[in-house]
């Protein structure tokens, strides 16, 4: 009788431990199909759909997630920083803290209206007609990717390959959008690449994002033409195409602080500091609508005197 | 698995992904967000052993990698979580005993789940994952990730014995 139940207890055991083995395993291989019929060359993924729908429910869940908490985020962004904290003095942080806080509402959306008054100057300056749009999510260092999830979609008129601002200069292009998001592909991710001009010369090169961990991204900037070599100092902007896309022209991307060039390369590098911040990236402009033509002045007679 | 459980086992990962994608982004320490889904799947390995938590985990490794920001190869990183589910769920009886135990099975599964997600990536050749940056990664996603587990993981044992105490496998335990 006995020895019958723990036969019933070890066959059960056995069972579950068999049970506990195959859905695991079941799960690795279809992890497995899943990466294979993903990873294909081809451009167009059989899970494509599987994202937009991803997408159209976690989307709007960042963004209100964001946005309820954005707040009390900004008045522990002096806790935000471990390295910062442990240079800065703590009382003197909890002192900010506590005026901040008091300060806060009224800050932000002063800081806000700072950075729209900006964009709108750029807009106006270059033509473009931009869509403002807030960061809600952004994508951690274990990923290895820079992208940012932004709070605009396909409902407010942004599709791929769209140029995205911020009032600094650029800062990537869309690479995807459902309803009421989209995904933001960061100029400093290591597959980005911008066609670039030298401020100063106008050489053309490209500019690719650089595989760098921590708070400032940097680029780097290879010329097409070996003999012009790069100074520090000098800006970069986006060389554009003509229908701009993915990338709008005249756009700063950021200086020049250091040139690298050896006789076995054919061009010569530089390394380039973008003028955007990416760790602290909040309202950015899409370019939902950009000029017909170069942004570049006309010259004629008549427009030296100006419209008045 | 009653229809309850299922619930409460769903909403307790759609807020673990909200908090993820949408909250911790601004919290992060040198770009890194701690894995918060991933602690969630190693409780529910702890509460409730490998079956459960390579589900949950193949579920918000999948999501993970479909919302949006994310760009890599679908599937990486449900296969990372299936692997840190079924392997917290061996080791539960001994993780159970303590509440330090708890915590470096944190510590391991973090490091296993990270790792396993960086190695994919090389193997696929994916743009931006390096060995150097690997290294620099992975010390401060499982430091992070050990400091958010008291913060976790006691709430979803607590919920996992609130909703059903374990009868099935307490049985077969005292059967041996």
């Amino acid at each position: 009788m006995r020895r019958n139940r723990r036969r019933n207890a070890d066959t059960a055991n056995r069972r579950a431990a068999r049970r506990s083995r195959s859905v695991p395993l079941l799960l690795l291989l279809a992890s497995l199909t899943l990466i294979t019929l993903d990873a294909r060359p081809s451009g167009d993924s059989p899970v494509e759909p599987l994202r937009s729908f991803a997408g159209t429910v976690f989307g709007p869940l960042e963004t209100g997630a964001a946005a309820l908490t954005r707040p009390f985020i900004a008045v522990s962004d002096y806790v935000a920083d471990v390295g910062e904290l442990r240079a800065s003095n703590e009382r003197l942080a909890a002192q900010n803290a506590r005026l901040r806080s008091r300060l806060q509402t009224s800050e932000a959306d002063r800081s806000d209206a700072r950075h729209l008054d900006r964009m709108l100057g750029v807009s106006e300056r270059r033509g473009f007609e931009l869509l403002p749009a807030r960061v809600v999510s952004i994508g951690s260092a274990q990923t290895f990717s820079k992208t940012v999830t932004i709070d605009a979609g396909r409902r407010d008129g942004v599709v791929p390959d769209l140029t995205v601002l911020s009032a600094d200069g650029l800062v990537g292009r869309v690479i995807a959008s459902t309803r009421s998001n989209a995904t933001v592909l960061l100029i400093v991710d290591p597959s980005s690449v911008v066609g670039g001009r030298l401020g100063s010369t106008m050489e053309l090169g490209f500019v690719r994002g650089q595989d760098d961990i921590g708070d400032d991204g940097r680029l780097e900037l290879e010329l097409v033409d070996d003999v012009a070599t790069p100074r520090p100092g000098d800006t970069v902007v986006t060389w554009g195409s003509r229908r701009q896309a993915p990338y709008v022209a005249g756009v700063l991307i950021g200086t020049v602080t250091e040139v690298h060039s050896s006789p076995r390369e054919l061009s010569s590098t530089a390394v380039v500091a973008p003028v955007v911040d990416f760790s602290s990236l909040d309202l950015v402009g899409v370019v939902v609508a950009a000029p017909e033509r170069d942004p570049r002045a006309r010259l004629s007679a008549s427009s030296g005197a100006g419209p008045s | 698995m009653t229809a309850l459980r299922a619930l409460a086992v769903t909403a307790l990962l759609v807020v673990a992904l909200t908090l993820q994608l949408g909250v911790f982004p601004a919290l992060s320490i040198a770009g890194v967000v701690p894995d918060v889904a991933l602690i969630v799947v190693i409780a529910l390995a702890l509460a409730r052993g490998p079956e459960l938590a390579t589900l949950v985990g193949f579920a918000a490794g999948l999501t993970l990698d479909l919302a949006p920001p994310a760009d890599h190869t679908v599937g990486r990183w449900a296969l990372a979580l299936v692997v840190v589910g079924y392997l917290a769920g061996l080791v539960r009886r001994d993780a159970r005993s303590s509440a330090f135990a708890a915590v470096l099975v944190v510590a391991a599964g973090s490091f296993v789940g990270t790792s396993v997600f960086a190695l994919s990536g090389l193997v696929l050749g994916e743009p931006g994952v390096s060995v150097s940056r690997v290294l620099q990664v992975i010390p401060v996603a499982v430091g992070y990730d050990v400091i958010l587990t008291p913060f976790v993981v006691p709430v979803v044992l607590l919920l996992m014995r609130r909703l059903e105490p374990e009868r099935r496998t307490e049985l077969v335990m005292a059967a041996r």
